[in-house]
């Protein structure tokens, strides 16, 4: 299964994935995905790299599903991170 | 309310500074998170599953409207709008940006309020009845207690590495609105057989994953011995509390390991030795504590009784308010009034920075410029005019402030949950919308009468399942989200564990479940009995099979 690393950016803490640039990017979409062990060993040394650079905190490979171009986590957690709560974030409440 | 003095103010600017520079530090990569971490908790400072979250102490529940106003403005300025009280009389955000923490604990330090102790392994914001000095049935005022212990615990050296976090609540009312039995200490003020008030002290109660009722260790100590006797149960279970696992590190487990009896008298016995020192409390330190409270300028006015009556035949909706929403005070001609925070379909707690202004305008114009957050996650005035009600009801209407449903089954305590809680198994917060709706659509609100319902969207029961009359619990079967339920649990001076129910319910099933539950209630109980009585008298069984064993299953789908 296809797997993309996300983390928490240090100086805002908001959910981040590593794009394949280099740079970490805030739309799981601009995340790249990995299809081998290969693959995903270099994201997640990246992604260790990156924290002990004080870029990012808790790097992790997660799997996600591919559907319609749109990428979903498996796990509801990581959709909850990825998309944001499941319930209206209404302001005028 | 307490107004800080030079000492506390000073503290609380020298502390934002000081996080300045730590936060610097970190960014710089002078730090690792291993280091940090510990530092930004001791600031209420959490990495949520969006972004930080930021707890703010609400000291013992007490909020000018001042305060409130700032709130808004944080809200607006460094988060999305909107912030969350808490069932410890808190309130979080929960997208601050680490770079934006310091100028936030400046705002905050400008109003007098500090996000100090929030977390951590350290005594935490004490909560206290939100109705404290105001309700007829109080004994006396605990908040001038509160404050003493608040200005005692705050930075002590000796307990800001406690095995355990540490929470403390108080009440000076027959009536426990503050669930003191499931602290780690509850001071409930009473009188002896002399009729002199004094505490009970109450230790080792708790949730989370072992939910216990804690054990009375002394049945009354005079008021001034308090700091002492506290000093001496900290010293305690700091000695021996485990530090090895971080789930057997609470006192309560303490307290069970070996026995209320045996934890009394190392505690009388260290107390021996510190009683008479300068932990006790003088007339004078008192009297000037005491200052900070003392009633406002009440008017000479009379109940109102009769004029109210006349407005509640002509308007229903006023009259449910009034039954629901607003308690007896101490004063004749005022009343206390609850803003509730659930209306049905909205996130229980959550309010919105415009709210948070307007609330603030009404309590200066009906409430002495003053609330309080109560652990309901509701807000409550608590000096209105009676007069002034059916004017103040109608304003709240105007900003969907007024649901009739204080202390109702919609009146639910809902924790985060897996939408914002990165501890989570579950989501907890849709499923209180989707009850809350569902009992006022179904009309039988009033019907129902008193019911608390409780989430929590893991073991650690930040939604005080365990002393919901009906608890949810979530939890993760293989990657699914699933409820377990509990019943019989309540809060109160007689406070009880609620008992599992059965297997856990996936999501979908969770909402017939409760109607169910409630119907059988309805059709058994005998007058006016409530939700609990009937559960008393009944048992847990007849619950049991109107849910797993249904005569008519095919009722109602989420
Ligand atoms: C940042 C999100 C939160 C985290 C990480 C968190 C963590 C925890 C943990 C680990 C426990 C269990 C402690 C134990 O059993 O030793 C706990 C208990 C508790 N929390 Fe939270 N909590 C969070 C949010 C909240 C919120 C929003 C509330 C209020 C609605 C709250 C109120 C409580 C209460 C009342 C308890 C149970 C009392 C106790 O035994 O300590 N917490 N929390
Ligand atoms: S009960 Fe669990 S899910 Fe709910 S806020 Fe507490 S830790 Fe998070």
């Amino acid at each position: 299964m296809a797997k993309i690393l996300i983390a928490n950016r240090l100086s805002d803490g908001l959910v981040v994935f590593y794009a394949a640039d280099g740079s970490w990017v805030e739309s799981i979409t601009d995340g790249q995905l990995s299809y081998d062990d290969a693959t995903a060993d270099h994201l997640l040394a990246a992604g260790l790299a990156d924290e002990r650079d004080n870029q990012i905190i808790d790097p992790c490979l997660i799997e996600v599903t591919e559907n319609d171009g749109k990428l979903i986590p498996v796990d509801l957690r990581e959709v909850i991170r990825a998309h944001g709560p499941t319930i209206a974030v209404d302001r005028t409440i | 309310m307490y107004r800080y003095d030079e000492f506390d103010q000073t503290l609380i600017n020298e502390r934002a500074i000081q996080f300045r520079r730590q936060i610097a530090r970190r960014l710089a990569g002078d730090i690792d998170e291993d280091q940090f971490k510990p530092l930004r908790l001791m600031n209420g400072l959490y990495l949520q599953l969006h972004a930080y979250m930021l707890r703010i102490n609400v000291p013992y529940g007490c909020l000018s409207a001042n305060q409130l106003r700032r709130l808004a403005h944080i809200a607006r300025r460094y988060d999305k709008g909107f912030g969350h009280f808490t069932t410890r009389q808190n309130i979080q955000f929960n997208w601050i940006s680490l770079t934006d923490a310091a100028d936030i604990m400046v705002e905050l330090a400008e109003v007098q309020m500090n996000t100090i102790q929030s977390s951590g392994n350290c005594v935490r914001n004490i909560t206290a009845d939100h109705y404290a000095g105001r309700a007829r049935d109080e004994i006396e005022d605990p908040r001038v207690w509160c404050e003493l212990l608040r200005q005692y615990s705050v930075l002590h050296p000796e307990f800001s590495y406690l095995p355990r976090k540490f929470k403390l609540a108080l009440t000076g009312s027959p009536h426990d609105r503050a669930a003191v039995a499931v602290h780690d200490i509850g001071l409930r003020l009473h009188h002896d057989i002399r009729g002199r008030p004094g505490f009970e002290v109450i230790v080792g109660g708790g949730q989370g994953r072992t939910p216990v009722i804690g054990n009375t260790i002394r049945q009354w100590i005079e008021p001034r011995h308090v700091i002492s006797y506290v000093e001496a149960i900290l010293r305690i279970y700091n000695l021996y509390g485990r530090r090895d696992n971080i789930f057997k590190a609470r006192i309560k487990i303490l307290v069970n390991a070996i026995g209320a009896d045996k934890f009394r008298k190392l505690v009388d016995t260290e107390w021996e030795q510190i009683r008479d020192t300068d932990l006790q409390v003088s007339t004078a330190e008192f009297e000037r504590i005491n200052a900070h409270f003392l009633p406002p300028d009440y008017e000479n006015l009379t109940d109102q009784d009769d004029e109210l009556a006349t407005i509640r035949t002509q308007e229903p909706a006023f009259d449910a308010w009034m039954c629901s929403n607003v308690a007896g005070h101490k004063v004749p001609g005022y009343a206390i009034v609850n803003i509730s925070l659930k209306a049905p379909g909205r996130i229980p707690g959550d309010i919105s920075a415009n709210k948070m202004e307007h609330v603030a305008e009404l309590a200066d114009q009906f409430s002495f410029g003053e609330l309080r957050v109560n652990h309901r996650q509701n807000l409550t005035f608590v000096d209105v005019r009676q007069v002034d009600l059916h004017c103040l009801w109608k304003q709240l209407v105007a900003l969907e402030l007024a649901t009739a449903n204080i202390g109702l089954a919609s009146d639910i305590i809902t924790c985060p949950g897996l939408d914002y809680c990165s501890l989570a198994n579950a989501r907890s917060i849709p499923i209180a919308q989707d009850l809350g709706l569902h009992f006022t659509n179904s009309g039988k609100l009033q019907q129902v009468g008193n019911l608390t319902i409780n989430i929590s969207g893991c073991v650690n029961a930040c939604g005080h399942h365990h002393v919901g009359n009906i608890g949810i619990l979530g939890v993760n079967k293989r990657g699914k989200e699933y409820f377990q339920l509990t019943l019989g649990g309540s809060a109160d001076e007689h406070a009880s564990l609620g008992i599992r129910l059965g297997r856990g319910l996936p999501r979908a099933e969770v909402p017939g479940a409760i109607e169910r539950i409630v119907d059988t209630y309805l059709a058994t109980r005998l007058d006016s009995e409530t939700f609990l009585s009937t559960y008393e008298r009944i048992g847990i069984e007849p619950f049991r099979k109107a849910v797993y064993d249904p005569v008519n299953p095919s009722r109602r789908v989420a």
